[in-house]
C-alpha cells in the first residue's frame, strides 16, 4: 500500500499538489510549520490609500460633470490585488496558511458586489484577516468588525444613536445590520439565542464606528457625537456608553461557548466533512475553549483529528480551490494569474463576491448544480488547450498519487489528445474532491 | 464502470442508456397518477428580503404616510405617484408590467404574508422558505411537491433557472437545470466520457447527467449557444429563456428561479427601483415567453421576510416580519390585493416594529399546488408537513 498521507495533507488542508514539486515527506511535521512559521505576508496598499484612491475619483468625477474622466484610480487596485490573491495560491509554499485566510475570509464576509466595499478587500485580508490567523479569535473579531471594509459593507459607517447629538440633530437613527450579522454569523450563531432587543442594543453600542471616507484620516473613526447615549443590555449584562463599549462586547461575545461551538462547526466542517463528526466538534471546541480561542493552537490541532484523515475524499472542491488545484496540477505560471481569477468567476464563485453575508457555502449540495459542474468540463477543457506539453500520466500522478482510480487512468490513456486527457483528470471525482 | 468503457462508441450509447433507465424508473413516481392538464408553475425568490411595503404601498391606511416617511411615494394619480390597486393599495411605478396583469385581472398582490418563523435572520428565513417545514429540512418543498408529477420522458419537470440549484428543488426527485453558455464548449463525445468518470460518485454522477440532459434539451429548444455574452444572466433575459422552455410541449412544468440584492438597509429609494424594474420586466418577459402557455401559467413571487415599517438611520429598512407576495399568470383569478389588513396605526405593529402578518405563506403555496397543479392532498402534506395553521388559500386560480 502506497501511502497516500503526503497527497491527503497537500489536498485535504492545501490547495493541491503543484507540478515538479516534492510532496512533504512529514505530511504531520509540515502543516505544523505552517502554523507557527509564517512566510512573509503580502504587500499591497492599505485600507487609508485605496479610500483616498476613491476619494480622489469622486472628486474627478464631480468636476466632469458626474462622469468618469478616465478610469477609475481604484480598478488598477482590485486587480493588482485579485492578481497577488490568486499569485500567492498558484505557487504558494505554506498552502494551508492560506486556505485558513479563506477560510476566515468566509467567515468575516465582506462581498465586492458592494461597489463601496470592492476596492478594500485585499487590504481587509491583509489588515483585519492575516494578522490574527494563528493568534486570538478574539482579536482577529475585533479587527474584523472595526475594519472599514466591514463597517462599510454591514451599513455600521452610516448607523446614528437616535439620541446622540448627530441622531437629533439630523433625525437619523439605527441600523442593525452589521449587530445582527456579528451575533448570527460571527460569533453565537442562533443557537446562541440572543433576542431582537439583543441586536437593537448591540446595534446602539456599536454606533459612533463609521469610516473617514472623504477626508483624513481615511479610516476607522469614532465619532462621539454619533454614540448612543445610556446603557446597553445585552444577553443580560449592561454596559456603559461610551468607545470602549463595542471592543468590550466583541470580546464578551468572542469567549461564550456558543461561539466556540459555531466555530468548531464550521472549520469541521470546511477541514473533515459536510457533515462534521461529533467528536471533531467536540475536540475544536475544547481547543477553543481551553486556550481562550487561541487560532493557532486550533490550526496545529485540526491536522491531529483521525478524521481528517480518513479516505476516500469527501469534501467536493469549491470553484475556488478546484480551479486552484488544477491550475496548480498543470504548473500554470503566476503570470497566468488571470486565468484561475476568470475560472472562478466563470464558475460562479467570483474572487471576493459572495452574494450574502453568510458568504459561499461549503458543503457539496451547494457546488453540485448540474449546470456549474458542466461548466468545470467547459473551464477545464479551455484551460487544458494550454497544457500539450505535458505528460498526462505525469500530471494525473502527481495530482492524485494514490488516490488516482483505475478507471480514471484507463480514461486518461484513452483519450484522444492531450487536452482531452487532462480535462479527464480534472473532472475525475477523485480530483473534484478534496 | 469498467466494462461500458470498452469500445468507446458502443459503450457510450450503453452507458447513457443505462443511465437513462436509472434516472427515470423512480419508485415514487410511480406511486401517483397522471395529474390533469397541462399546469405550469413558476417560483422566484427575492433573496434578502423585499420590503413589501414599499413595492406596495398602504397609501390608504392613515398612519402609512408618518410612518415610512421617505419611503412613502405621492398617491396615485399624482407625479411620480403609485400606480393603483383598487384604493387603499398602490404599486411601485418601477412595475408597470406587473399593474397591466393586475389591471387584466391576472395578478393578485398579497400583503401582510409571512412564512411560519419569525426569525428575521435572512438565513434562516430562506432556509425555512424554501424547507416549507419548521426546521431546515434536506429538501426542499417544490421538489417534494414533484414527486407527485409524472416525469416526461425527454425533461424533468423541474426546472431550476440559473448557476445554482436552490434548496427550494433540492431533493429526491431529478429537476433539471437552464443557464446561458458562458465558456466555449467542448464536444459531445468529451463530456460522455466525464460522465462515465462521475457516473460511479453519488453526488456528481446524478447532478452531471442531469446538466448533460438540460443541455440537450436547452439546445433542441432554444438553438444552439451564440456567443457568449456579459448580460445574460440578468433576470429579465433569463425569465425569457425560462418561459420559452417552459413554454415547450414536453418541456419542464415547473420551474425555480431567483433574484438577489433586496436587502437594502440604506438609500432603499435608490437601490429598490431598479431592482423592482428588473423584477418587474421579468414578470413580463415570462407572460411573453410563454405564449400561448401563459394562460395554464402560475407565478409565485416570494421573500424570506418583510422590513421594519420606519426607516431605519440610512433611509432604508432593517430585518422584518410581515410583506408581500405576487400571484400571477394566465390561470390566476387576479385584480384584487389580498390582504386581512392589519392596520399601521395604534398598537397594529408587531413588536412596534414590523408589518404584522396576518395570513401564512404556506397556505398560499399550498393552494397552488391543490388548485393549480392539482396534486392530490397526501403530495400537498409532503411538500408542507404540519402545516394545519395555514389551509390551503383558496380562489386564486380561475375555473
Amino acid at each position: 500500500m502506497i501511502d497516500a498521507m503526503p497527497h491527503l495533507a497537500v489536498i485535504r488542508f492545501g490547495l493541491g499538489p503543484r507540478l515538479n514539486e516534492p510532496l512533504p515527506t512529514d505530511p504531520r511535521a509540515w502543516l505544523a510549520a505552517q502554523v507557527t512559521t509564517a512566510a512573509p505576508p503580502p504587500e499591497g496598499p492599505s485600507v487609508s490609500e485605496t479610500l483616498k484612491a476613491r476619494d480622489a475619483d469622486i472628486r474627478d468625477r464631480d468636476a466632469n460633470g458626474g462622469t468618469p474622466p478616465g478610469q477609475a484610480r481604484v480598478v488598477p487596485i482590485i486587480r493588482a490585488d485579485q492578481r497577488a490573491w490568486a499569485e500567492r495560491r498558484l505557487t504558494a509554499t505554506q498552502p494551508y496558511r492560506e486556505r485558513l485566510v479563506d477560510f476566515w475570509m468566509n467567515h468575516f464576509t465582506v462581498s465586492g458586489r458592494n461597489g463601496g466595499t470592492r476596492f478594500m478587500i485585499g487590504a481587509y485580508e491583509r489588515e483585519a484577516i492575516r494578522p490574527h490567523l494563528t493568534g486570538r479569535f478574539a482579536d482577529m473579531l475585533v479587527a474584523a468588525t472595526f475594519h472599514p471594509a466591514m463597517l462599510n459593507y454591514l451599513n455600521a459607517n452610516t448607523s446614528i444613536g437616535p439620541n446622540s447629538p448627530a441622531g437629533q440633530r439630523n433625525r437619523r437613527g439605527l441600523n442593525e445590520n452589521l449587530a445582527r450579522e456579528v451575533l448570527e454569523l460571527h460569533t453565537l450563531s442562533p443557537a446562541g439565542g440572543y433576542t431582537q432587543g439583543d441586536v437593537t442594543e448591540f446595534a446602539k453600542v456599536l454606533t459612533g464606528w463609521s469610516v473617514a471616507e472623504r477626508a483624513e484620516p481615511f479610516n476607522t473613526v469614532f465619532r462621539p457625537q454619533a454614540h448612543e447615549p445610556g446603557q446597553k443590555h445585552i444577553l443580560g449584562r449592561t454596559w456603559d456608553a461610551g468607545q470602549e463599549s463595542a471592543e468590550q462586547v466583541l470580546r464578551f461575545l468572542a469567549q461564550q461557548p456558543a461561539t466556540h461551538r459555531h466555530l468548531a462547526v464550521k472549520l469541521a466542517r470546511h477541514f473533515v466533512a459536510d457533515d462534521p463528526p461529533p467528536g471533531a466538534v467536540r475536540r475544536i471546541e475544547g481547543a477553543l475553549r481551553d486556550t481562550d480561542g487561541d487560532l493557532g493552537a486550533v490550526a496545529a490541532m485540526l491536522p491531529t483529528l483521525e478524521e481528517a484523515w480518513a479516505a476516500p475524499l469527501s469534501k467536493l472542491r469549491p470553484p475556488k480551490d478546484w480551479v486552484l488545484a488544477v491550475c496548480r496540477a498543470m504548473a500554470l505560471p503566476p503570470e497566468r494569474a488571470e486565468a484561475a481569477i476568470g475560472g472562478m468567476a466563470s464558475l460562479g464563485q467570483p474572487l471576493w463576491s459572495p452574494p450574502q453575508p453568510n458568504g459561499w457555502p461549503d458543503t457539496a449540495e451547494g457546488w453540485a448544480a448540474p449546470e456549474g459542474l458542466m461548466r468545470r468540463v467547459d473551464w477545464a477543457n479551455t484551460v487544458s488547450a494550454r497544457g500539450q506539453q505535458l505528460d498526462v500520466r505525469v500530471v494525473a500522478d502527481a495530482a492524485l498519487g494514490p488516490l488516482l482510480r483505475a478507471e480514471t487512468v484507463t480514461a486518461v490513456m484513452r483519450a484522444g489528445s492531450v487536452r482531452e486527457a487532462l480535462t479527464l483528470t480534472f473532472l475525475s471525482p477523485e480530483f473534484m474532491r478534496r | 464502470m469498467m466494462e461500458t468503457c470498452e469500445g468507446p462508441r458502443a459503450s457510450r450509447r450503453g452507458f447513457l442508456l443505462g443511465l437513462a433507465a436509472t434516472l427515470a424508473v423512480g419508485p415514487t413516481r410511480l406511486a401517483f397518477a397522471r395529474t390533469e392538464g397541462d399546469a405550469r408553475l413558476v417560483v422566484v425568490i427575492l433573496r434578502g428580503a423585499l420590503d413589501g411595503l414599499y413595492a406596495v404601498q398602504a397609501y390608504g391606511d392613515p398612519a402609512f404616510a408618518g410612518l415610512r416617511g421617505v419611503l412613502a411615494l405621492p398617491e396615485p394619480g399624482q407625479e411620480n405617484g403609485l400606480l393603483d390597486l383598487g384604493g387603499r393599495f398602490g404599486l411601485h411605478p418601477a412595475m408597470p408590467s406587473l399593474h397591466g396583469l393586475y389591471a387584466a385581472n391576472e395578478a393578485l398582490v398579497l400583503h401582510a404574508v409571512a412564512g411560519n418563523y419569525r426569525t428575521r435572520s435572512h438565513f434562516d428565513a430562506q432556509d425555512l422558505l424554501e424547507s416549507g417545514a419548521g426546521q431546515r429540512m434536506t429538501s426542499g418543498w417544490l421538489n417534494r411537491a414533484l414527486a407527485a408529477v409524472p416525469n416526461p420522458e425527454q425533461a424533468r419537470m423541474g426546472l431550476a433557472v440559473g448557476l445554482g440549484l436552490p434548496l427550494l428543488l433540492q431533493g429526491p426527485t431529478p429537476v433539471g437545470a437552464y443557464a446561458p453558455p458562458g465558456l466555449e464548449r467542448p464536444a459531445p463525445d468529451l463530456v460522455y466520457r466525464v460522465a462515465a468518470l462521475q457516473a460511479p460518485d453519488p453526488v456528481l454522477g446524478p447532478a452531471f447527467a442531469e446538466g448533460m440532459r438540460a443541455r440537450g434539451f436547452v439546445a433542441e429548444t432554444l438553438g444552439p449557444p451564440g456567443a457568449p455574452d456579459r448580460d445574460q444572466l440578468n433576470f429579465p433575459r433569463l425569465a425569457g429563456s425560462a418561459a420559452r422552455l417552459l413554454a415547450a410541449p414536453d418541456g419542464p412544468r415547473v420551474a425555480a428561479m431567483e433574484l438577489g440584492g433586496w436587502d437594502t438597509h440604506a438609500g432603499q429609494a435608490n437601490r429598490l427601483p431598479p431592482l423592482l424594474r428588473s423584477l418587474d420586466e421579468g414578470l413580463g418577459a415570462l407572460k411573453t415567453g410563454l405564449g400561448d402557455a401563459w394562460a395554464k401559467t402560475a407565478v409565485l413571487v416570494v421573500t424570506e421576510f418583510g422590513r421594519t415599517v420606519r426607516p431605519n438611520g440610512n433611509n432604508g429598512t432593517d430585518h422584518g416580519t410581515g410583506g408581500v407576495a405576487f400571484v400571477l399568470g394566465g390561470a390566476v383569478a387576479g385584480g384584487r390585493v389580498v390582504a386581512d389588513w392589519p392596520g399601521l396605526g395604534g398598537d397594529g405593529l408587531l413588536e412596534n416594529r414590523d408589518l404584522a402578518p396576518t395570513q401564512h405563506l404556506r397556505g398560499v403555496a399550498k393552494g397552488l399546488l391543490r388548485d393549480h397543479l392539482k396534486l392530490p392532498e397526501a403530495a400537498v402534506m409532503a411538500a408542507f408537513p404540519r402545516s394545519a395553521e395555514a389551509p390551503a388559500l383558496r380562489g386564486m386560480v380561475r375555473g
